[in-house]
């Protein structure tokens, strides 16, 4: 027996397989968005006024990741969104291969951006890199302000920041000035988003980023 | 559940690196692990213990588990202090301004391995 000396990050493999996941589907023309929040915080709902709003504009495809069910994926579909549903077993993640899995499952697979509704928890997802061309993070207002100092790599891996159900303002004391400070004390390139899918508040310059986004990278 | 997909990728990082290195069987497997990787080490056993006797190449492989002692550095007295102990908070000066400098950790330190060019001997 000899000792092999290593020294690899767990995670290694995972990280070479995203790297492949994502060249290709550049090539393919496919824009991937890892969506990652706490359950409960509105990523359907954000997804649903999303496809909605740009309907037209770009095609979208929905990639719905839950322990079990396929609630999500049912009420994309009846939006007119091509989705798939893909169930964890029990992994509270998603990693690349699953993701690769997820997308080769779907039809035709003629969309520009993919979305990828992550399972929800903001501590799993954020160590293991699917193969996204961007990391969003959703944290809705009744959640609080403090989650920047509870979940310092979610918001360290995240390219953006939507903050949800702003139209509930009012009713809580949720201080969006505090997170936009402890946000980008922990990632300085991060961008943030204050929306409402209910009222269509911020969903503009959130709809135009993600537009952008998959430009520059076209244009890479 | 988290243990149990790390267990998933470790074992199927030892299967390409066990290819690489013509390696027939795995005899024991150390880890680094930081003291605030956020794993729980009894429940990464547990589940190595279950998947080992399910796969060839690391049956009955015992998992070795050093730990790293997590420090965080404070910006505003340039401080360091062992993070179990206080947290995000400064002990010296009271700031909030501090960050993870190590602790983290999550990786495969090494492998006893026995390989296809050098056959297995009894100890």
């Amino acid at each position: 027996m000899k000792v092999i000396e290593l020294k690899m990050t767990v995670t290694d493999s995972n990280d070479r397989d995203a790297e492949a996941l994502r060249r290709e589907l550049s090539e393919r023309g496919i824009f991937l968005v890892n969506l990652m929040s706490a359950p409960g915080s509105g990523k359907t709902t954000l997804l649903a006024r999303t496809v909605k709003d740009l309907a037209g504009t770009v095609s979208i495809g929905v990639l719905e990741a839950d322990i079990a069910s396929d609630v999500d994926a049912v009420r994309m579909a009846e939006l007119g969104a091509e989705s798939v549903q893909v169930h964890t077993d029990g992994m509270c993640h998603m990693d690349a291969g699953m993701t690769r899995a997820g997308l080769e499952g779907m039809e035709g697979a003629g969309f520009e951006i993919a979305f990828l509704e992550n399972v929800g928890n903001l501590i799993c997802p954020a160590e293991f890199d699917t193969g996204a061309h961007r990391n969003v993070m959703l944290l809705s207002l009744p959640e609080g302000d403090d989650k920047p100092l509870k979940y310092p790599l979610m918001f360290q891996r995240s390219d953006a920041l939507v903050i949800t159900k702003m139209d509930a303002a009012p009713y809580f004391d949720f201080d969006l000035e505090a997170v936009k400070r402890r946000a980008s004390a922990l990632n300085p390139n991060i961008r943030i988003f204050p929306v409402s899918a209910k009222t269509g508040e911020g969903m503009a310059e959130w709809e135009a980023w993600l537009l952008s986004e998959r430009e520059n990278d076209r244009n890479a | 559940m988290h243990e149990l997909g790390i267990v998933k990728h470790v074992i199927k990082t030892l299967r390409e690196v066990a290819e690489e290195n013509s390696v027939t069987r795995i005899g024991s497997v150390t880890l680094e692990v930081g003291e605030v990787s956020g794993v729980i080490t009894e429940q990464l056993v547990d589940c190595w213990n279950y998947f080992r006797e399910r796969d060839e190449l690391v049956r009955g492989a015992p998992l070795y588990i050093e730990t790293l002692e997590a420090v965080t550095f404070c910006t505003a007295c340039e401080k360091t202090y062992r993070t179990v102990d206080h947290g995000r908070i400064c002990p010296f000066c009271g700031s909030g301004e501090t960050y993870l400098l190590r602790g983290n950790e999550f990786c495969i330190k090494q492998i006893e391995a026995e390989t296809a060019q050098e056959p297995a001997r009894e100890e």
